[in-house]
């Protein structure tokens, strides 16, 4: 049941690579009332997202409950090459973790 | 089989509550303690100034041409609005993204340590909405903004 998969994507041109990531997570706000219990489904998301360059870390982004479900997010590195590894992991607010890796091509 | 969900789901509910009570005692915190810097205030500020102030440390912001935000000016579904932010200010330090009507504006924001000014995300808005995106660049705050239309909320589901 708790599979988050987690797809990373590094598109590189120009020496400016564009890093895409995907999570399968319900991003639940905390919200939402469920129709057959009456009661609030509890708040449930991603709030840390690290993404590393050759293990330097180049980005952090904090998440919140108005991020979309099946969340994307995308950063640009600059001077990215060709070999360079692209890390992405992250952390949900259950202390849920996932992470993925992907090779500049 | 439907007494089986119910039992399931009851356990699991109450599960849930012995956590969320030491959670509240400060008896164990797993969600501060994985996610120690997540800046939870900001993301429970009522209001585009409170997040801010609760992210950067102020909520003064200067109108730039320097960012650029790509996302629809009509989202048919309100769950799921893509929103693209860019930049071309140097020495970017950090990207948020606010949501002026949601219940609790600040949406996202990235810190970047090496990485360029640009961040790409999907976002849930609740109505139609102001969206802004604040571009902290050389210690200051740059920030631009547009209105986006929802014509179904994000939040009912």
């Amino acid at each position: 049941m708790a599979s988050f998969a987690t797809k990373i994507k590094v598109k590189q041109s120009g020496g400016t690579a564009l890093v895409l990531t995907l999570v399968k997570h319900p991003m639940e706000t905390g919200q939402r009332v469920d129709k057959k219990t009456k009661q609030k489904i509890p708040a449930h998301y991603i709030q840390k997202m690290t993404f590393e360059v050759s293990g330097k870390q180049v980005a952090e982004a904090n998440l919140g409950p108005a991020v979309s479900k099946d969340p994307l997010v995308g950063v640009q590195v600059k001077n990215a090459k060709k070999g360079d590894k692209v890390k992405v992991s992250w952390t949900d607010n259950k202390g849920n973790r996932g992470s993925a890796e992907e090779t500049v091509q | 089989m439907n007494t089986m969900k119910r039992r399931s789901f009851l356990k699991g509910t109450l599960a849930g509550g012995v956590v969320a009570v030491a959670a509240t005692s400060g008896l164990l915190r797993p969600a501060e303690v994985l996610a120690a810097s997540w800046p939870k205030n900001a993301f429970t500020a009522k209001s585009v100034e409170n997040a801010l102030k609760d992210l950067f440390g102020t909520s003064a912001t200067t109108a730039s041409d320097a960012i650029k935000i790509t996302a629809p000016i009509q989202a048919e579904n309100g769950a799921v609005v893509p929103i693209t932010a860019s930049t071309t200010l140097p020495n970017v330090e950090a990207i948020a993204v606010v949501v002026e009507k949601n219940p609790s504006p600040l949406a996202a924001s990235v810190d970047l340590t090496g990485a360029s000014g640009y961040f790409r995300t999907k976002m849930k808005l609740g109505q139609t909405s102001p969206v802004h995106v604040v571009v902290k660049s050389g210690g200051k705050l740059y920030s631009a903004k547009q209105e986006i239309k929802v014509t179904t909320g994000g939040c009912g589901g």
